[in-house]
Parts: C-alpha cells; sequence; structure tokens
C-alpha cells in the first residue's frame, strides 16, 4: 500500500475517533498535540486501524510508537 | 465476520451525527444512527452525544427505561457504551453503573454501596475466565473438579439471589468465555483439571441454573464458538488492559444484552415478512413459471433457497407469525406454495398474504392490521435493495436487514445474528401461533358471511375458559404480561415472582381467560389482576388482552365474570387505572365503555369505579366456565 493510501485512511480514522472532518496528519503528530488524545481514544485509533487495514498489531509494535509516522510505518510493513 | 451486518452502512455519519446538537428530535435521530452499523469508535461516538444530549429518559418512548448494573470481574467499562447503544436502537433509555474492578461481592452485600445507591432494575454479571477457573490445575483429581465446579456454581447462584432478593433486580449472567489452549487436544474432557473442560462444563450447568432461577443468559461463548474466538478475545489486550471482550467487538456483545432487554419488556419482533421472488425462490414466477423458479434438491442455488424456508418454518414452529409481502398476481404467487413439491412453506404457514401491485410499505401496513400487532412488530426480508430503502424511509419502526447480495444460503445465519425475535422463554401457545392467526382469518371469512354482527357472534360458539393463576398458566402469564402493549390498562411488567405474590394472597386475584371457538382454541387471551386495597374495595392492577379476539364482546364477559370473582369475594366497589403509554391509546376509554364512572382523568392516565351492588351482567354471546384446576 503506497504511504498516500495509508495517509488517506487514517485521516478517515483520525477524523472519525476526534469527530473532525479536517484532521491534517503528519508523520510527527502525536498524543500531546491533539486535544482529547487518551488512553481511551488510543485504544480506538488501535481497533480502528486493525479492522480497516486487516492486519494484527502486536504487543511490541503497539509499546514501540511514538507519533503518527510511526504507525504508518508499522501499517506499511504489514500490508 | 463483520459485525451487525444486518444493519445499513450509514450514509453521511458525521454530519448526521453533529446535527444532534441543534435538533429538536435528537433521540428519534439518535434512534435512527444507531440503527446503522456502527464499529466501536461510532457506538461510542453517538453514546457520548446522546449521554451530552439527554440526560434522562424522555417520556412517551413506549418502552420501559432501564438501569442496568454491570459487575464482573475485570475491565468492562469499554462494553456500557455499546449496552447503551444497543438499547437506544430498540429505543430504549439505558443507564448503567459499573461495579468497581473485582469488587462484585462486597457490592452485592453491602446495603450501603455505590450498587445500592444507583437502584438498578437489572444486574450483569460478567466474569472473565481466569476469575472462575482459580484454583483449578491439571493435576487436580476428578473429584477436586467437581468439588470446584459445585463451589464456584453456588457461589454464582448466591450472587443471583442476593441480587433478586437484596436489590429486586432481574438477573442476567453472561457465560464464560473459553480462552484456555487445550492441553490434551480434541479429548478434552479426560482431562479432570483442563481449565478449558471447566469453562464447558460451567456454562453447561449456567443454563440449567438459570432455567431454574429466571435468569437470562449473555451467551458471548456461542458467539464465540460462531463468529471465532479470535473476533472476541485477543490474549495481548488481556495483558494489556484486562479487557476479556476485545473493543472491536463491543458493539455484538451490546447488541446480545440489548435484545435481552428488549425481549424481558415484550419489545422482540413478531412477525418476518418474506418477499417471493429471488427470496423464497430464485427467478421471477409470473415471468419464468412453475417450472422455471430455481428450487429444491439438484442445484446449490435452489438448496439455498429451501434452508431459508427451512430457517422461516422453524422459526414459525417456535412462535414467530410468517406473513408474505410480494409484487405478483395473487394467483402466480400462490402456485407454488399449493403445488410446487419443493417448496417448504404452505399456505397455511403464512398467517397473511400480500400479493398485489401495491407499494410494499402500504402491504406491511395491511399485515400489520390483519394480525392485529404494531408496525413495529414487522421484520420485513426482501432481496430488492430498492424495496428495502424504501420502506426504510416509509416505516422506519419496521426491520428491514441488509440480505448478502445473491447468496440465499447466508440468510439464515444473518437472521439469526440480527437478534430480532429475542425470547425470553417458550410456551404452548407459541407453537400454535400461525394456526391460531389462521383461524383468525376462517372466522373473519365467516363473519364476511354471516352479515350482522349478533348472528355472527352467536355462529361462532364461543366458549371462555377460566381459571386463577396456577403453575401450568404460569409462563405464558409471565409472557403476555411482557409483551402485550396495545390492550393493556396499566403496562404493568410483572416478574414471575410477583405472579407467585398474587397467587398466594387470599386478599388478591389473577385470572388467565382462554376462549375457544368453532374453529380452535385461541389460548389464554386475557389477564386480570385485582388487588384489595381497602375492604370492600378491589382495584384491578392489570386487565389485558390478546388483540386478535377483540370485537367479540370478550370484554364485556370477561367483566362479568371479574365482578362474580369479586362479590364472591364480599367486594362492593370496582376500581379501574387507565395508565397512558404510547401504545395503548385503544384502552384509553375502556372502563367508561363497560359502565364504570369515571372520577378522574388527566392525558396521562384515568381512575373509574364500578358499584358491583347495582351491576348486572351485560349480554353476552360467550359460554362462561371455570376450568378444571391443574
Amino acid at each position: 500500500m503506497t504511504e498516500e493510501k495509508i495517509y488517506a485512511e487514517l485521516t478517515e480514522i483520525f477524523n472519525d475517533v476526534f469527530m473532525a472532518d479536517d484532521m491534517k496528519l503528519t508523520p510527527e503528530l502525536s498524543a500531546k498535540d491533539v486535544p482529547g488524545w487518551d488512553s481511551f481514544k488510543q485504544i480506538e485509533i488501535m481497533v480502528s486501524v486493525e479492522e480497516r487495514f486487516n492486519i494484527k498489531l502486536n504487543t511490541r509494535e503497539i509499546d514501540s510508537l511514538r507519533n503518527v509516522g510511526d504507525l504508518a510505518a508499522v501499517i506499511a510493513r504489514k500490508t | 465476520m463483520e459485525q451487525l451486518r444486518w444493519l445499513p452502512m450509514a450514509q453521511d455519519w458525521r454530519a448526521r451525527l453533529r446535527a444532534l446538537d441543534a435538533a429538536d428530535d435528537v433521540w428519534s435521530r439518535a434512534v435512527a444512527l444507531a440503527n446503522t452499523r456502527l464499529d466501536f469508535v461510532r457506538t461510542n461516538a453517538l453514546d457520548a452525544s446522546v449521554r451530552r444530549l439527554v440526560r434522562t429518559a424522555p417520556s412517551g418512548l413506549g418502552t420501559r427505561p432501564v438501569r442496568l448494573a454491570v459487575l464482573g470481574s475485570s475491565t468492562l467499562s469499554h462494553l456500557l457504551p455499546a449496552i447503551r447503544v444497543a438499547g437506544l436502537r430498540r429505543n430504549i433509555h439505558v443507564e448503567t453503573c459499573e461495579g468497581g474492578y473485582g469488587q462484585y461481592l462486597q457490592e452485592l452485600t453491602v446495603p450501603g454501596s455505590a450498587l445500592y445507591a444507583f437502584k438498578p432494575d437489572t444486574i450483569l454479571l460478567a466474569f472473565d475466565a481466569v476469575h472462575v477457573t482459580q484454583g483449578v490445575h491439571a493435576a487436580m483429581s476428578a473429584s477436586d473438579a467437581d468439588a470446584a465446579l459445585a463451589e464456584r456454581c453456588a457461589a454464582i447462584e448466591q450472587c443471583w439471589q442476593q441480587a433478586r432478593h437484596a436489590l429486586g433486580c432481574h438477573v442476567m449472567q453472561q457465560t464464560v468465555l473459553d480462552v484456555f489452549p487445550p492441553l490434551l487436544g480434541n479429548n478434552e474432557q479426560r482431562l479432570a483439571g483442563s481449565k478449558s473442560r471447566f469453562v464447558t462444563r460451567l456454562n453447561q450447568a449456567l443454563r440449567d441454573m438459570a432455567d431454574r432461577h429466571g435468569a437470562d443468559l449473555v451467551a458471548v461463548h456461542s458467539s464465540a464458538a460462531r463468529d471465532g474466538l479470535h473476533a472476541w478475545h485477543d490474549p495481548a489486550l488481556w495483558h494489556r488492559s484486562k479487557q476479556e471482550v476485545t473493543p472491536a467487538r463491543a458493539p455484538s456483545y451490546g447488541e446480545l444484552v440489548g435484545r435481552l432487554l428488549a425481549a424481558r419488556q415484550g419489545r422482540s419482533f413478531k412477525c418476518l415478512v418474506l418477499d417471493l421472488d429471488n427470496t423464497l425462490w430464485g427467478g421471477v414466477i409470473g415471468d419464468d413459471g412453475m417450472d422455471g423458479i430455481v428450487l429444491g434438491q439438484g442445484s446449490p442455488l435452489g438448496e439455498g433457497f429451501v434452508s431459508v424456508q427451512d430457517y422461516a418454518k422453524d422459526l414459525a414452529r417456535r412462535g414467530v407469525i410468517l406473513a408474505v409481502s410480494s409484487k405478483n398476481d395473487e394467483a402466480n404467487a400462490l402456485e407454488p406454495f399449493e403445488k410446487h413439491p419443493d417448496m417448504v412453506l404452505r399456505r397455511a404457514d403464512i398467517a397473511s398474504f400480500q400479493a398485489n401491485w401495491t407499494d410494499k410499505a402500504a402491504n406491511l401496513r395491511a399485515i400489520a392490521a390483519d394480525l392485529s400487532i404494531g408496525l413495529d412488530s414487522l421484520v420485513f426480508l426482501d432481496d430488492n435493495p430498492f424495496e428495502r430503502s424504501f420502506v426504510r424511509e416509509q416505516l422506519p419502526m419496521v426491520a428491514v436487514p441488509e440480505v448478502p447480495e445473491d447468496d440465499p444460503a447466508l440468510v439464515p445465519s444473518v437472521l439469526a445474528d440480527a437478534g430480532y425475535f429475542e425470547s425470553a422463554g417458550i410456551t404452548a401457545d407459541d407453537r400454535e401461533r400461525t394456526a391460531q392467526y389462521q383461524e383468525n382469518r376462517a372466522r373473519t371469512a365467516l363473519q364476511a358471511t354471516a352479515g350482522d354482527l349478533d348472528s355472527y357472534l352467536r355462529a361462532l360458539q364461543m366458549r371462555m375458559v377460566w381459571n386463577r393463576f396456577d403453575s401450568l398458566g404460569r409462563s405464558r402469564v409471565v409472557q403476555l404480561i411482557g409483551k402485550t402493549n396495545q390492550f393493556n390498562l396499566t403496562t404493568r411488567r410483572h416478574t414471575d415472582a410477583d405472579i407467585a405474590a398474587i397467587m398466594a394472597d387470599p386478599e388478591s386475584f389473577g385470572l388467565q381467560i382462554r376462549l375457544l371457538d368453532r374453529f380452535g382454541d385461541n389460548g389464554i387471551i386475557g389477564i386480570v389482576i385485582g388487588r384489595t386495597t381497602q375492604p370492600g374495595t378491589i382495584t384491578l392492577d392489570t386487565w389485558l388482552m390478546s388483540c386478535r379476539v377483540l370485537g367479540r364482546g370478550v370484554e364485556r364477559t370477561t367483566l362479568n365474570l371479574v365482578a362474580g370473582v369479586a362479590r364472591a369475594m364480599g367486594v362492593e366497589t370496582l376500581v379501574g387505572e387507565f395508565i397512558a403509554t404510547k401504545k395503548n391509546g385503544m384502552v384509553r376509554d375502556h372502563y367508561r365503555n363497560l359502565g364504570f364512572t369515571v372520577v378522574a382523568e388527566t392525558e396521562s392516565g384515568s381512575t373509574a369505579t364500578l358499584d358491583l351492588r347495582h351491576f348486572t351482567p351485560q349480554q353476552s354471546f360467550i359460554d362462561v366456565t371455570e376450568g378444571p384446576p391443574a
């Protein structure tokens, strides 16, 4: 899957999770930049990513995520 | 398998969700959104909006608000929004409270706990597999394993009794997910101390216990067996956050709970309306003819359509009413039912048959009127996406499942997964239901020929057979009380325990009334409960009747009966109450029509009295007898 396509899908997921229409996802974006991005939202993001990309993230991968760029990289490896 | 696959995808989801904030009719818009295919994230978002905008249960919903306490041994908070949304989907306002992590025993037994302060009416107990298998290990002897199982069952039973007796709650028990990898393999039953075997045996024991105690099971282990355990449980998540059911599966979990809550207040669907062409058989009967339609052995597609009919037939055998709505000439539509050798469904299985060229919304209205049930009792199965969306738009209260395209073999599992016909139990009347509706049609036909009403009623040769409540009829009595919405004066949903209390109280009476006529036995069609509210006065706590026997003077005859029973108890005054709901407008003037004097009346209800000292029984064409004691 192309990076462009991954970011497009991720944007849809983030829009649903944060009830926005126009989230601007950058590789550096992380929880501290987005109001309301707490551990519960983090679970929502992980669940949505697994469902939408039809992949399974393992414990080590989830623990190593620091920002959107890390997430996109894991998805790129698995799709 | 995708979750909630019977629900249509939402259009303009975010815009519609955001529009709730400015809407006057938040609740009904939210109900519509809840009836789309929501994933975990959307479920949470909808729940958050509704909780923010609708603080208390809206009035006049026609359903009873539920206060549900969820108690368990691990993390459950991620499941609560989905439970509330599953209630919303059924127009039921659900308030929840979650017990402290693993604190359920203290909370159930200490009257000062937050649980008691919440005043729940329903308690859901959800124990995780690790918790219930504490102390079970592979080296255990068979007798130690048996003892552990008995001990665990007793502990759960004690929770149920506490919930019922100290808190007055209805009990729901989640079954246990078998998350344990097997130790022996295929024949795991041979290892006495296997945790997997322990869970299997416990789930089986819970079924028997639930039947004994009148508790309902939330059978997640059955769902996991169908969907695959991995769909329901993620071992990594268990270690990360002690969530035994994966958050992704929360919408399915909520559904299991929501449909039971609905069934307990008589809000399950009652009737399956079937399209014909490309739903019950392949092809178009009007074009392809009897020889051309695809049905029966010899082709995979033909067998798939048989499987749809088989499932519908079994639903009918357990009490779901079947109806047909088809755009066809009636003669063409009927021909396969009468002559096709591979048809499983026959004309006699269909309680209302609408084959014509008017639109399907009009046909569904006709079916509801024909069967005297609400439109919100209908499930409409049609392969045609146009018809589905037309009906959804015209009649939003009708359930219209998405149908897997071009594969009838998948239809039964979609209907089953949707849980439309969830039922808390089964009675003899359920098994007779379609026949009863058929007989009703024969009565209507007689009415058309008999001319005036009195001679028709006389020709029916009706017999009313009544009994005091007894153990034999008790399950049917509780069921009727739970699901009768229209001819129901007070809509008090008494439980099994309430009925037992009435049976034991010499100052009260509970009457179950059966009606027979020349076409057959209508089963129990009426229930009246009277309580002595002061010496010489009986208040009619409950009066409900099955709508299919109305217009036959049954109400008047029932009053004659009630008056007789009350007089025998030395009663001088009968008090009748009417409590208005969204659905029982038809009985607003019930007591006035029967000659009671209305003493208080508002929009929300009325009270009326009848002086038995001056009461003379009214004319009736129904012969009344007391039934033999059970």
